[in-house]
């Protein structure tokens, strides 16, 4: 409790009135800027209530007056990077996939924009660089299933492969097994004959008879020599590229069961500039035609 | 009149005393530095106006690097990411060249200050320059010393006003060109200065122009010697510089003591009989920026400006004592001087030779560097994802982002080759051409180009080796300069 008021001597100053052990603290007044400052935060706050949201009420908050929010703000944002981005877009609208690749801006643009609208829909199954995975091809290589030139992919992007849109590419491998068509030990024989094309084969009177199998059953989609075909979605079986593996049980695996992945069509998700500048980027990814 | 005390300097006291006369914490003690003539105040004018021609003229010199590089000598280019100086020009990544610039300054420094004492926070420090060029502005307005003080204690009138705002009005445009100089460095000066009285300049310049304009108002024209005591750390340790040996203001206590006024003595007998030949005047307080007394000996704020020796030296002329009262000297001299002996000064001691050695050695590091700065730099980043590629071939196939930096002001051509790796072919993206043993890469002048290469290598290469050492060469298809980088080619390792 203060008890007792004194005036300081040697500044002048009263001092609080407490005392502990016969320390006595001074009152000193608070400088007059500080003060100041104080007050004018004071007038500040009572123009930011007006101005901008800043009271809870019952059922939400107060709105004041600019009506600003963060959404309105981040949206204004958004359509000044779509307004910039704006000019680009209708140029990569009107080209063409080699214009677009032949214009060093225009190039550089999808390669940016297509980057990002890779990592954001792509990534998942392909990888990031399009590094593949089981069952999802490696974009980076030089081997494709439905052809790798710029306008295969672009059409593979916008249709995708063996989903319900109507332009969707169709491809369909019988299950050479499950169903019925070859036998265990025919399965066997052009599983051999499937090694024996990239020369890992270890046995050559089986890869003999797998041969004729493959010539039988094989060859109309996958080609003479097991090369492949883009137009059928054959996948070329002579190289050392192997979506879903490249060893015997999981060959023996693929001809008895069949393989079916499935990408989505983009048209309709991505709008037809994104998917310009994806074909481009995914081009460049190192395996482009 | 004796000629011994000029009235006006009567009760003049430090501002160190009339603090100590104060308990506890008082405010600042304003320091009302009195006008002076002298050998000393004509070198700090000439230093002052050097510095400021130098300050305000350097941004408009010319240096033609070609085309593709800007003509202003000293510019340092935010946007553009370099520095120019002349015939230097640093990247970035050559800031070390900042730092050696840096540590040059600072022993230099240490060397001027072990032999010479603080000519640096006497004469060329822009707060000693600015706050000179701020108290003549003052001087002009208000009048010297004491219609200053007289002025600072009336109370407001119309003449009071209008000397008030008339210096305000002086030093915030002082101030202005102060910031607006500073922003010259920064781009083209001639443009900028078109730029800022048109309205045309960005609001990062006409921020920077008010934030320097502030600073130099607030520190120049009322923090001043507040900014040498309190908040400069050069002060603090330049104990560590100076020795008995160096060159500082000097008070002769030995013949100035006993001071005291000097009386009128009677015919025949000799006034000065008996005491020293300091007359009390305290000519050398009332003229000293800092507001101390030199004659209590070295003291922290002593910014070593010597404007008291100007002083001193114009009383003892008129009184008919030897100039040097207070001088410019060696503590070891004042010693000697003290028991009237020979001085005995050295200029080389370990002190001096240990900066001196450093300063050179510091030197000639930043003379070589500079010398051999490379015109052409490469850096490679490899791809992450995928870490390889197998090709339908078996071959295996890595992908590098590959930065060539061309620091000349030419466009050249590059042969990009690798080494270490049997077979290795490379092929830049984007490009329909073959892959080669040997690429060529173009670049443009001062920028960086950046390329993404494929090295592909046959798969026997690198059979049960998951990493590989790999190297870049980079050479010039004409012209000097090469480099090279150390990376790794991954593979499959089976």
């Amino acid at each position: 409790m203060p008890t007792k008021i004194e005036k300081d001597e040697i500044t002048g100053t009263d001092t609080t009135g407490h005392e502990w052990d016969g320390i006595k603290e001074l009152n000193t007044p608070l400088p007059k800027w500080w003060l100041w400052t104080f007050y004018a935060t004071i007038v500040w706050s009572i123009g930011y209530f007006i101005v901008y949201p800043a009271w809870p009420t019952l059922s939400g908050h107060t709105k004041g007056v600019l009506g600003w929010t963060q959404r309105i703000e981040i949206a204004e944002r958004m359509e000044e990077a779509k307004a910039m981005r704006a000019p680009f877009v209708g140029r990569i609208e009107k080209a063409s996939l080699d214009q677009i690749r032949s214009s060093p801006d225009l190039l550089n643009f999808a390669m940016a924009g297509g980057r990002s609208v890779f990592a954001e829909n792509c990534v998942p199954c392909h990888g990031a660089g399009g590094s593949g995975a089981k069952g999802y091809p490696n974009l980076a290589d030089d081997s494709w299933v439905w052809g790798g030139t710029l306008d295969d992919i672009h059409t593979t992007i916008t249709y995708g492969i063996r989903n319900a849109n109507n332009e969707s590419r169709i491809g369909q491998m019988p299950r050479f097994g499950a169903d019925g068509i070859l036998k265990p030990a025919q399965i066997d024989d052009v599983a051999e004959y499937v090694l024996s094309l990239s020369k890992r084969s270890t046995n050559a009177d089986a890869a003999k008879r797998g041969e004729t199998v493959f010539s039988e059953n094989c060859v109309a989609c996958h080609q003479e020599g097991g090369t492949g075909s883009t137009d059928l979605g054959a996948p070329n079986l002579a190289a050392n590229i192997w979506i879903y593996g490249g060893d015997k049980a999981t060959i023996m695996e693929t001809v008895r069961n069949s393989r079916a992945g499935s990408m989505p069509a983009w048209t309709g998700r991505l709008d037809d500039a994104t998917i310009k500048m994806l074909a481009v980027y995914v081009h460049a990814l190192g395996g482009g035609k | 009149m004796d000629g011994t005390s000029p009235p006006d300097v009567d009760d003049v006291v430090s501002t160190k005393v009339q603090k100590a006369a104060a308990p506890l914490y008082v405010s600042r003690i304003k320091v009302h530095p009195k006008d002076v003539k002298g050998l000393y105040r004509r070198i700090k004018w000439a230093v002052l106006a050097l510095c400021l021609a130098v300050y305000y003229l350097a941004p408009f010199l010319r240096w033609d690097r070609g085309p593709t590089a800007p003509d202003q000598a000293i510019l340092i280019d935010l946007p553009g990411r370099k520095a120019y100086f002349f015939m230097i020009e640093i990247w970035p990544q050559e800031v070390y060249f900042l730092t050696g610039l840096l540590i040059l300054a600072a022993i230099t420094l240490f060397l001027v200050t072990s032999l010479f004492g603080r000519l640096w926070c006497g004469y060329a420090c822009p707060q000693t320059v600015w706050t000179d060029l701020f108290m003549w502005v003052e001087r002009k307005i208000e009048g010297d010393r004491n219609a200053r003080i007289k002025l600072d204690a009336a109370p407001y009138s119309a003449e009071k006003i209008v000397k008030r705002t008339l210096k305000h009005t002086a030093w915030i445009g002082i101030a202005l060109a102060t910031g607006g100089a500073w922003i010259l460095y920064f781009d083209d000066a001639p443009t900028v200065i078109r730029d800022v009285f048109t309205g045309n300049a960005t609001f990062t310049q006409y921020f920077f122009i008010g934030l320097f304009a502030a600073t130099t108002y607030t520190l120049a024209g009322w923090a001043r010697e507040q900014v040498c005591t309190y908040m400069c750390p050069w002060p603090r340790f330049q104990g560590a510089m100076l020795d008995d040996q160096s060159y500082v203001v000097t008070y002769e206590e030995w013949r100035g003591e006993k001071r005291g006024k000097l009386a009128k003595a009677a015919p025949g007998v000799d006034p000065w009989a008996g005491r020293g030949d300091c007359v009390d005047c305290n000519s050398c307080v009332a003229v000293c920026p800092t507001g101390i007394d030199i004659r209590d000996g070295q003291q922290l704020e002593c910014i070593g400006c010597g404007l008291c020796i100007d002083a001193c030296d114009a009383v003892m002329d008129k009184v008919g004592r030897p100039r040097g009262l207070i001088r410019f000297d060696t503590l070891a001299n004042q010693a000697c001087r003290a028991k009237g002996e020979p001085v005995t000064h050295k200029f080389i001691r370990p002190r001096t030779l240990i900066y001196a050695g450093v300063l050179a050695f510091v030197g000639a590091v930043m003379l070589v560097a500079l010398l051999s700065r490379a015109t052409v730099e490469l850096n490679v980043l490899r791809d992450r994802a995928p870490l390889f590629v197998t090709l339908s071939s078996g071959d295996i196939r890595n992908a590098y982002t590959i930065h060539v930096l061309n620091k000349t002001h030419e466009p050249r051509e590059f042969a990009l080759a690798v080494s270490g790796l049997q077979g290795a072919v490379l092929g830049v993206a984007g490009s329909d051409a073959a892959a080669a043993p040997v690429v060529t890469l173009a670049a443009k002048p001062d920028s960086v180009a950046t390329y993404r290469v494929f090295v592909t290598v046959p798969a026997q290469s690198v059979r049960g080796k998951a990493s590989s050492p790999v190297r870049f060469d980079l050479k010039p298809r004409e012209g000097r300069g090469a480099a090279d980088y150390d990376s790794v080619f991954l593979a499959p390792g089976r």
